[in-house]
């Protein structure tokens, strides 16, 4: 189980640069540099020189041979759990997986060829984050803090279990976080990244005096910037406050806390910066992070509905509810 | 591990690969001729000439970094913006003139020969051009790098073509008439384009000078418009009489 809790590690990995190399597409405004799909000019895509790798190609071509990695351990990721995974529910969550970047490779394809069509290029941005969030997911599940219950004791556990506030709160942040991307990936694919092109006002205003669909978008992607922002705060606020003591929790907290702190100053930056291209890459991946430490803070929260927990120190359980 | 998994994930792998081996692109369908028959009486012709000026001093043209592909940056003989072409007197090249109105329910001849649209050291040659409803436009690339030809047109079908290797040549059609049609190349950002499609003969596009002249227009009266990627529109009325030739200038304000 530690080999295959690292290599899922590695595969979370790999995707936040796959994620990361997919904001670089569209902040260089990439994602047609290669019309064809799945071959990159004509070529099998393994087989495009790479002398070929020039300007947007670059990005593009780029992000579609990351995705081929990602796809490849995903595939490694499903037989490893198959072949040593006890619990047939996390089995079942690789296969989810699984499907998600199939169906993630599907959605990048049909984005170019035609030629990316807002609904389907927020769909992949989308799913993206849903994949990201499964591959955090079972990196936990077979981590060995979760499965020796974070050394829990029995009252530790009921004191969390019996704290309704955190538990709502870690439910609600991950959502409230995975709508803000949703928005913000709306922004990013409609072009609606500078519709309001001042900041923290909004043409001078605390209100935009002027409505379009872009605008609104945009600052439907500010409002729910202080939403989550607020919801961090008040889910780190109550774990540092109420739960110090718990490692595992506090952890997640302070590094919400500080990647909230980031994302902001980044999309504040991005709009100042008239979406500077590392700026508005880093925005993406920050995202991404945020919304992963939200996943793991959740899980961890939630742990005791988890009916799969084996004594302290046990090296696997042998069967699972979720 | 079970079989029934193996030969779950042997079958994904073999339809991942076989998924790699499609692909390519269809051409546009080429569009119907147009009565060829003559509109008007050819010695009652007459014809708009003018002027395009830029008053105001215009930003200056910008150095395009070409160096996220290193063959641009060897092959551009010119590496500047070309937003503003102002000539010595104060005219305004780029500028797309055309009649906007007057020409309605009459029928043209069909085009005959294509227009080539080239992309030579990075950069789209010309970068403003017009050409007819249904004419062939023949998109070369003469560099030898990668581009792709990236047409965004609202009333026409858009396209994005591939052209890997030098020399190779495309030909496409617009079927409605649009102005303008933007091209641009996703490779190099830099690299852009403008067609105007029209269903009659009847543009220019101004040279360095800001000179323009339409000629052999059927007498009567129109509305002709100018055009400049930076600038915007306007548009004049003008009379042509028969045999006449209407003078027309549009100063477009910068600055």
């Amino acid at each position: 189980m530690y080999w295959l809790h690292r290599y899922n590690r590695l595969v979370a990995a790999a995707t936040l640069v796959l994620i990361t190399a997919g904001g670089l597409v569209t902040s260089t405004g990439s994602g047609l540099a290669v019309p064809d799909w799945p071959n990159t000019y004509g070529y099998f895509m393994f087989a495009f020189p790479w002398s070929g790798m020039v300007g947007g190609i670059l990005y593009e071509h780029g992000h579609r041979l990351i995705a081929s990695v990602v796809g490849m351990l995903t595939i490694g990721l499903v037989a490893w759990l198959a072949a040593s995974e006890p619990r047939r529910w996390v089995r079942r969550l690789g296969w989810i997986a699984l499907a998600a970047v199939v169906v993630q490779g599907l959605l990048g394809g049909i984005t170019v060829l035609y030629f990316l069509p807002p609904p389907v290029s927020i769909s992949h941005a989308g799913l993206a984050q849903v994949f990201f969030a499964l591959v955090v997911s079972l990196a936990i599940f077979t981590s060995a803090g979760w499965l020796a219950r974070y050394y829990r004791t029995s009252d530790g556990e009921r004191r969390i279990a019996a704290d309704g506030i955190l538990r709502a709160l870690v439910i609600a942040l991950p959502a409230a976080i995975y709508v803000q991307i949703l928005i913000g990936a709306a922004m990013r694919h409609t072009g609606a990244g500078l519709a309001i092109p001042d900041f923290p006002l909004a043409f001078g205003r605390l209100i935009p005096p002027v409505w379009d669909a872009g605008i609104a978008i945009h600052f439907a992607h500010r409002v729910g910037a202080v939403i989550v922002t607020l919801v961090v705060l008040a889910t780190a606020g109550h774990v540092l406050a109420h739960h110090g003591g718990r490692r595992e929790l506090v952890r997640p907290a302070w590094l919400l806390i500080a990647v909230v702190v980031a994302q902001v100053t980044l999309g504040a930056l991005t709009v100042l910066s008239a979406r500077d291209v590392t700026i508005n890459t880093a925005h993406v991946a920050t995202g991404a992070v945020l919304f992963a430490t939200a996943i793991v803070l959740g899980l961890r929260t939630h742990r005791d509905r988890f009916r799969d927990i084996a004594p302290v120190g046990a090296p696997a359980p042998e069967r699972a509810q979720a | 591990m079970q079989h029934r998994t193996l030969w779950t994930l042997t079958t994904l792998l073999v339809f991942a690969t076989a998924a790699c081996g499609g692909g390519g692109d269809s051409d546009a369908p080429a569009a119907p001729a147009a009565p060829a028959a003559p509109a008007f009486d050819p010695a009652t012709a007459g014809s708009v000439m003018g002027t395009i000026t830029l008053d105001g001093t215009p930003p200056p043209a910008e150095t395009i970094r070409m160096n996220s592909d290193p063959a641009c940056v060897e092959l551009a003989t010119d590496a500047e913006t070309e937003y503003y072409v102002v000539g010595g007197s104060g005219g305004l090249g780029n500028v797309f003139v055309y009649v906007k109105e007057g020409l309605e329910g009459r029928t043209f001849p069909a085009a005959t020969g294509s227009v080539m649209l080239d992309q030579q050291g990075c950069r789209y040659t010309p970068h403003v051009f017009g050409v007819r409803v249904g004419q062939t436009i023949t998109i070369r690339n003469s560099d030898a790098t990668l581009h792709n030809i990236h047409a965004t047109p609202l009333a026409n079908a858009e396209f994005n073509m591939g052209q890997p290797i030098q020399g190779m040549e495309f030909e496409r059609t617009f079927d409605s008439p649009e102005v303008m049609v933007p091209f641009k190349c996703d490779v190099h950002g830099w690299m852009n384009a403008y067609v105007g499609v029209l269903d009659h003969p009847y543009f220019a596009v101004t040279g360095d000078d800001g000179a323009f002249d339409i000629s052999n227009l059927p007498p009567g009266d129109y509305v002709v418009e100018a055009w400049h990627e930076e600038l915007g529109t306007q548009t004049q009325n003008v009379t042509v009489g028969e045999g006449g030739t209407a003078e027309l200038s549009f100063t477009f304000s910068v600055g």
